[in-house]
């Protein structure tokens, strides 16, 4: 494709020049930079060359800390160096910064710019990141559009070499990172064009070598540090003339012109604003349209942001300016400006003569909409007398009252088409999208554009696709604007019942359903707002039922290839005769890897999709009783109804600053008001065989099924159809037993109906759990479940604890959570809440775990009848451990607070103390009856003799934290075995009574399955295309070296008892805990139906050992419990069921068969030792001595000790009722 | 003098009678360069099983989908591959290095399921250097309304379009569960094939009691399961002079080989009895068949073609249903 046109994204534009122009690259995952490390990683594998001939090494590395590491390190050898990053991960590459600079080392690093996390983590897009690195002395140059992202990596990498200043080469996440636009190649010619062979030569030279020795990185005193520290100011003087050059040369090989800063709009322009990044797309239109309208006005696009170029900043600004606007994508609290603004105005204040009147403000953070309308509010807050000095855009601020009024229906013309696509994750819609920019941009000389808005959740997902398609270049860095979109596609029928599909349409648009009603009956089946807006807007009505259509030709749910030729043939903006080739062609391209099978079915698709294509004949005016559904119930909690119906509603944006806490502190046990109702087949239960084993709630990954035991006379007034039946045992006679789904919750995963071990008698297929459609389930079911709601939880103290049965039928206090279908994750933290639930601190890395668990607008973990339940943070990914530790220390502080305050008071307030002080909190009932006790506590604490008692008083603050608490920090494998190892390591080594759960997925989940150091040998990720050459590291063998920790390894759908009685254990154990839970992942290419069944087979053939290593204080104790029976099969059968491993088979069969053997060789091994291990007598080594013994702290403590970690905590777990 | 041992087969000239059939052991290379060593004088590459490809790469499709384009942070889950091998790729590639590897015909094997798979298929391995195709036409017939002549007539519309698909020797492996074998042998045989495979051993399903599943099981042959195809190669052997007929199942040792030839077998095919013991015995089968030959004198194999078949017994009814009578008879008299 060299010099050709190409549609793709800012980040591959950026990623294929880094790598044509890098000989080593260290990467480390992060959202949204993590393709630009993907791509190199597999064009390494596939051994492509760089401008040189040779193959970049890329090397994935535990922590962006350590790939800024290797980055320094290899520049400093002399080699070309380059990485890619993000937000955090940024962050975590500072310290080498400023060293990489210091030392003058040429050196790019690209950046997809990102929102840092302050009250909340985000992904998506802002400047905050890049300008924490103001400081770091990297020349910083930023992109606007793909295009740009493209050339200026073409720039930073020629202009570090000329100048000796590492480059940070950034534009916007997601929205250039991840738009797909049309682009003009760089050829390689043109790349050498720009890149000295005796820069690269000079940079090689400079290289550490044994034959030249040198001494780098000294320490100095305060003789010299300072003026050596100055001794680098002509490289940077240098920098702006440098990259001026290099823009020079780069128009002269391309035409492609830009410069350090560029003005646009009138030359007489009075009214100014400054900005950089993707926003200019935005004000370059509209300065386009104010000017066409007759207002002087312009921009100033930011290229070079450090060095700061002032003069060439003030030569751009005309002459006639009197009022400038510099908009900043970031937050600076407390600074007088924000960092561009402040950059302005000192350029403007030290030029001399008059400055004109300047104003800042801030727009976008994280990915907000920044619109033409919103460029206009800002001209016309410069327009008026008195414009604010400081003010927000974009955002209605009610507090600070900053935010200017925008105009929401300015629009600028276009003759572009736009269109949008409503679909699901699961449809393909997206991916279609994605191909019919490509037919465009590529196959036509038109230019298209792809944006593509994805949901919060992960199973279910809903997509938004918004593509523009022109003949003129598109620079509209924003959403299709309501009423602005020419095509409508809703590839889902009933998001017309959730959604507002219709606000984007314009008056005439094209509207194309996906509906399984034919043209004649298809609109008594619309709601009536629908109607309603499509007789206003005077739609052209389309249908086709795509669903029949894809499942007549073999393509199941995936309707991409029926809509995308409906789409062409409507919309025009490919000539007719060249509709259906084209896809054919795109989809031979897009599939041709998967086999004939599926592009020829793609192909048949596509042949009968346009003659299945209806118009509707559209009535004059609406019929029938159909509603959109409102988003929640009324008795939804005030703030829910306030604030979160609105995100669910899609009017987020509109929500004022006074509507959303300041701290980032919100409400749990939300996910039960959102009901999203996605199942297409429901589990229905067949109460006559059920057997009461529980495995089916344990293992639901969505806590949509449910089981509840209670007295008949619970029944009063039941639905009809709700069912029971006799509970079987002894504890509880006379009681029935319920098995309940949610069935607006469930996902449909299946994974119930396949564990459930009962089958009936006359039919083997038929289970106690049956799936069956929704469609004529869901109603009778949604009445059962809201009666079964309401009755009452089980006394926690009245069902054992130890058992599968027992677990299921405590109350889950984690619900409903967003994680993909069949998820192998949720089922682990849903029993931890039914465990310890109502006395639990979370510290939650980042990850899936804490996606599906933290991120908004609902959240799954919830509350019981008295108002308890999980209460959970995120602090980031790498020192996880360490946050939960804090919070474990923290509350020691408390507990041990309280029990001195006890002591003190102890004369006055009696008897109660010793028992408080004494209890034994070990299982439910001693938690129970500790809480009894505080509550007595209070009402004595309250009393008038203590009216005035600062410590009553401050006893009164603690007396809750005299109940224990279980501290559990969980998190995925990128942070347990790689980014949070240090801290991972230092906790478990600190002796403190802490609970680690790894959800170990074995890949980096979260962020598109990238290889962890618990990716088993021979499974091809991301990062590790060519198959993970080495073994997994064994986490738990390495912890279980401390002698003190608890260490388990379960896999809850193999044996979901060996599981609970680990998290039971590592909760009793009182020095730190590490469970290592296998976690069944779509990134394993398996079934996800089957993720809990499949688990057997993991540990079946000895790839899992379920184990649990207790520290024994018996001198001839055994620790190590292996509770995995001898294999029974081969590893290598296990590999080869999962795609993660078999898609290797195919790629390079030799390979993937000496991994195998190697991965069989690795699984023989570990059972070796692990059987040696069980034999092993091991006491618990002496721990350091307590620093203060008199309080009990945690550090060093040692198990069984008096002080809050061994409060009752030191109790065996039994088979015994808690 | 040692025997001559060459024969025909398919209108291929072959070193000895004792072929490799569709199995395990020549789904790779390393095995199939060992049968060459081992004596083998062709080798029948495991059967492409179109419903198999297909499901492999459906499957794959979706598992490489799974989640994708959903949300922001991971838009796929896989790593791009350069290319991937598919069921119809590794068949082909397999095909294509056994060619280039080994001195002997080469003969691929297929199963298809939709009207105009086995031409393509067909056409695929021809183009990738088969020297004969062999039509496994497997396939249960358990529609109640399909007769049997529409199952057969079935059967004959698949040999037409590959015989007219491809200009290499074809062979069809049967079914032992025809209703009139020989009139269907004939019409294949008019409808163009080169010779004939008896018989196919089918997967058979058996009930897994842990899982309640139905779990496909093969099991290898043993030298009694010759007899089968002992009688129809017998019977076939005088009404198709000119067809080239293999002996199949149950063909473990030099005297299984010789009673096949003798009945009328081109060839007599191994597989289980190489499963079991490795591809160096079919050696051992060549130079027991010698041995055999040396002591009962025959000087070649042509010369024992056919020569006991139900042209050339005594008792040609002896391979007919009778036989079982008699054998009941004989034993109540015992």
């Amino acid at each position: 494709m060299d010099g050709q046109w190409a549609c793709l994204d800012g980040n591959e534009a950026a990623a294929r020049v880094a790598y044509a122009l890098s000989e080593v690259a260290a990467i480390y995952p992060i959202t949204p930079a993590s393709p630009m490390g993907e791509v190199a990683d597999a064009w390494s594998t596939a051994r492509r060359r760089n401008l040189w001939g040779g193959v970049p090494d890329v090397v994935e590395m535990q922590s962006e800390a350590g790939a800024a590491g290797v980055l320094h390190g290899a520049v400093t050898k002399g080699t070309l160096g380059v990485t890619f990053t993000a937000s955090q991960g940024l962050l975590l590459m500072l310290p080498n910064m400023y060293k990489i600079a210091g030392e003058l080392t040429p050196a790019v690093i690209h950046v997809a710019a990102r929102t840092l996390a302050t009250h909340a983590l985000s992904i998506f897009g802002d400047h905050s990141d890049v300008m924490s690195a103001r400081m770091t002395g990297w020349a910083m140059l930023c992109a606007s559009s793909v295009q740009e992202a493209q050339d200026f990596a073409l720039v930073a990498h020629s202009a570090t070499l000329r100048s000796r200043i590492p480059f940070l080469h950034f534009f916007d996440g997601f929205r250039t990172s991840h738009e797909v636009d049309k682009i003009k190649l760089l050829s390689d010619d043109e790349m050498r064009a720009l890149i000295r062979e005796s820069d690269v030569r000079a940079h090689h030279d400079r290289g550490l070598t044994p034959d030249a020795p040198v001494l780098r990185g000294s320490a100095q005193n305060p003789d010299t540090f300072f003026q050596a520290r100055e001794a680098c100011n002509p490289f940077y003087q240098a920098v702006p003339g440098i990259v001026a050059e290099v823009f020079d040369e780069l128009a002269a090989v391309t035409g492609r012109r830009y410069g350090l800063v560029e003005y646009h709009g009138a030359p007489d322009a009075e009214r100014v604003v400054v900005l950089m990044g993707s926003g200019v797309g935005a004000a370059q239109e509209t300065v386009d349209e104010l000017t066409r309208r007759g207002e002087r006005v312009g921009l100033v696009a930011v290229r070079l942001y450090r060095p700061f170029p002032s003069e060439a900043f003030l030569a751009a600004l005309p002459p006639t300016v009197r009022a400038v606007a510099v908009l900043d994508r970031t937050k600076e609290p407390g600074a007088p400006a924000e960092p561009l603004h402040q950059d302005v105005l000192t350029a403007l204040a030290e030029a001399g003569g008059p400055v004109p009147t300047l104003i800042g403000g801030r727009y976008g953070l994280s990915s907000k909409e920044f619109t033409p309308a919103m460029v206009k509010a800002v001209f016309d807050e410069l327009a008026s007398p008195g414009p604010r000095r400081r003010f927000t855009v974009g955002i209605v601020d009610d507090v600070t009252h900053l935010s200017l009024p925008v105009d929401p229906d300015f629009r600028i013309p276009t003759d572009a088409v736009a269109a949008v696509f409503f679909g699901l994750g699961a449809d393909g819609t997206v991916g279609a999208n994605k191909n019919s920019v490509k037919i465009i941009g590529e196959g036509t000389d038109g230019y298209a554009q792809g944006y593509f808005v994805y949901d919060s959740r992960k199973s279910g997902a809903v997509t938004v696709s918004h593509l523009r398609f022109g003949k003129q270049l598109i620079r509209s860095t924003y959403l299709v604007e309501p009423g602005a979109a020419d095509f409508v596609a809703v590839h889902q029928f009933n998001l017309l019942e959730k959604m507002k599909v219709l606000e984007l349409a314009t008056s005439g648009a094209t509207l194309l359903l996906n509906s399984p009603y034919p043209a004649g009956t298809v609109w008594d089946h619309l709601p009536v707002e629908v109607q309603q807006q499509i007789i206003d807007k005077g739609l052209r009505f389309f249908v086709i039922d795509a669903f029949r259509l894809a499942r007549e030709v073999g393509l199941g749910s995936r309707i991409n290839t029926i809509m995308q030729p409906c789409f062409f043939h409507l919309s025009g903006v490919l000539p007719e005769d060249e509709v259906v080739p084209q896809i054919k062609k795109a989809v031979e391209k897009s599939y041709g890897k998967r086999g004939r099978t599926v592009v020829e079915r793609n192909l048949a698709a596509i042949d009968r999709a346009i003659a299945e294509l209806e118009q509707v004949a559209v009535p004059d005016r609406v019929a029938g009783e159909l509603h959109r559904m409102p988003p929640l119930p009324d008795h939804a909690p005030e703030f829910v109804r306030r604030v979160t119906a609105k995100m669910l509603a899609g009017e987020g944006d509109l929500l004022p600053v006074s509507a959303l806490p300041v701290d980032g502190t919100w409400p749990t046990d939300t996910a039960r008001w959102e009901k999203r109702a996605i199942a297409l087949d429901l589990p229905i239960w067949d109460e006559s065989i059920c057997i009461d084993c529980g495995k089916c709630a344990i293992t639901c990954p969505h806590t949509a099924i449910r089981i509840k035991v209670f007295t008949p006379d619970a029944l009063d007034g039941a639905p009809e159809g709700f069912k029971s039946k006799k509970y079987n045992s002894r504890d509880l006679p006379g009681h029935l037993l319920s098995v309940q789904v949610a069935p607006d919750d469930c996902t449909g995963c299946g994974i119930c109906v396949d564990v459930c071990p009962v089958r009936s008698k006359t039919e083997v297929k038929h289970k106690s759990l049956n799936l069956q459609p929704a469609i004529d389930h869901r109603d009778a079911e949604r009445r059962s479940f809201d009666f079964f709601l309401d009755i009452p939880e089980i006394d926690r103290t009245a069902v054992r604890h130890d058992t599968v049965k027992g677990v299921s039928q405590l109350q889950p206090l984690f619900e409903f959570s967003g994680a993909c279908s069949g998820c192998g994750e949720t089922p682990y933290l849903k029993t931890l809440t039914q465990l310890f639930g109502d006395r639990m601190l979370i510290a939650n890395a980042t990850g899936c775990s804490s996606i599906y668990g933290g991120n908004l607008p609902t959240t799954p973990y919830a509350r019981d009848a008295y108002g308890r339940g999980p209460t959970w943070s995120n602090s980031l990914f790498e020192d996880n451990a360490e946050f939960g530790l804090g919070l474990r220390l923290g509350w020691e502080r408390q507990h041990n607070e309280a029990r001195r305050l006890l002591d003190a008071l102890r004369d006055r307030i009696g008897p109660l103390v010793d028992d408080l002080l004494r209890a034994d909190q070990g299982g439910e009932a001693g938690v129970q009856a500790q809480r009894a006790r505080v509550a007595a506590l209070k009402e004595v604490l309250a009393g008038p003799e203590f009216a005035d008692d600062r410590d009553a008083a401050r006893l009164l603050m603690l007396a809750d934290e005299l109940v224990e608490k279980a501290v559990w920090i969980v998190g995925g494998d990128g942070w347990a075995y790689d980014i949070g190892y240090g801290g991972v390591d230092h906790v478990l080594s600190s002796g403190a009574n802490v609970n680690l759960l790894v959800l170990d997925t074995e890949v980096y989940s979260n962020t598109g399955g990238q290889a962890s150091k618990a990716t088993p040998r021979g499974a091809a990720a991301k990062f590790a295309a060519a198959g993970k050459p080495g073994a997994k590291k064994d986490l738990g063998a390495i912890a279980q070296q401390y002698g003190t920790v608890y260490v388990a390894q379960i896999a809850i759908g193999a044996n979901e008892q060996q599981a609970v009685r680990a998290l039971l254990e590592a909760q009793a154990w009182p020095g730190p805990s590490l469970v290592i839970a296998y976690s069944t992942c779509i990134a394993h290419g398996i079934e996800m139906s089957t993720s809990m069944t499949h688990q057997k087979d993991a540990v079946g053939s000895g790839y899992w050992p379920l184990y649990r290593y207790r520290p024994s204080e018996d001198a001839e104790g055994h620790p190590f419990h292996l509770d995995s029976k001898q294999p029974n099969q081969k590893v290598t059968e296990f590999m080869a069921a999962e795609t993660r491993f078999s898609m290797l088979s195919r790629s390079d069969p030799d390979r993937a068969t000496m991994l195998a053997d190697l991965a069989q060789a690795d699984a023989d091994e570990r059972w070796r030792l692990y059987s040696q291990l069980a034999g092993l007598e091991r006491t618990v080594p002496h721990s350091a001595v307590d620093p203060d013994p008199a309080e009990g702290t945690t550090n060093g403590h040692a198990p069984g000790a008096d002080g809050p970690t061994a409060l009752g905590s030191a109790t065996t777990v039994t088979e015994d009722r808690p | 003098m040692s025997p001559d041992l060459r024969t025909t087969y398919l209108g291929l000239p072959l070193s000895g009678p004792v072929i490799a059939s569709a199995g395990p052991l020549t789904g790779r290379l390393e095995d199939l360069l060992r049968l060459e060593d081992a004596g083998a004088a062709a080798v029948v590459l495991p059967s492409l099983f179109e419903e198999e490809v297909i499901d492999e790469e459906l499957l794959l499709d979706e598992h490489l989908e799974q989640g994708t384009n959903s949300y922001a942070e991971s838009v796929d889950y896989f790593p791009v591959l350069p290319e991937l091998e598919l069921g119809a790729e590794r068949h082909l590639r397999l095909l294509g290095e056994a060619k280039e590897r080994l001195g002997i015909p080469v003969i691929a094997s297929l199963n298809a399921v939709h009207p105009g798979s086995w031409e393509r298929y067909a056409g695929e391995f021809v183009a990738a250097g088969a020297d004969a195709v062999e039509l496994n036409l497997y396939s249960m017939a358990t529609d109640p309304t399909r007769d049997a002549a529409t199952v057969e007539a079935g059967y004959l519309e698949v040999i037409a379009g590959v015989r007219k698909a491809v200009n290499v020797p074809l062979a069809v492996k049967l079914s032992p569960y025809l209703s009139s074998t020989a009139h269907f042998a004939a019409a294949a045989v008019a409808t163009g094939v080169d010779g004939l495979v008896l018989f196919n051993r089918f997967y058979t399903p058996d009930l897994d009691l842990s899982t309640f599943g139905v779990a496909p099981r093969l099991e290898l042959s043993t030298s009694a399961d010759l007899r089968l195809p002992l009688r129809w190669i017998g019977v076939l052997r005088p009404q198709l002079p000119a067809t080239s007929l293999a002996a199949t199942s149950g063909v473990h040792a030099a005297e299984d080989v010789a009673k096949a030839l003798l009945v009328g077998a081109n060839v007599a095919c191994m597989t289980s009895a190489l499963i079991k013991k490795g591809p160096q015995h079919l050696r051992t089968v060549l130079d027991g068949l010698e041995s055999w030959m040396e002591g009962s004198l025959y000087a070649s194999v042509a010369e024992m073609r056919g020569s006991a078949s139900a042209a050339g017994v005594a008792d040609p009814g002896g391979f007919e249903r009778a036989q079982y009578v008699r054998l009941l008879t004989d034993a109540r008299r015992r």
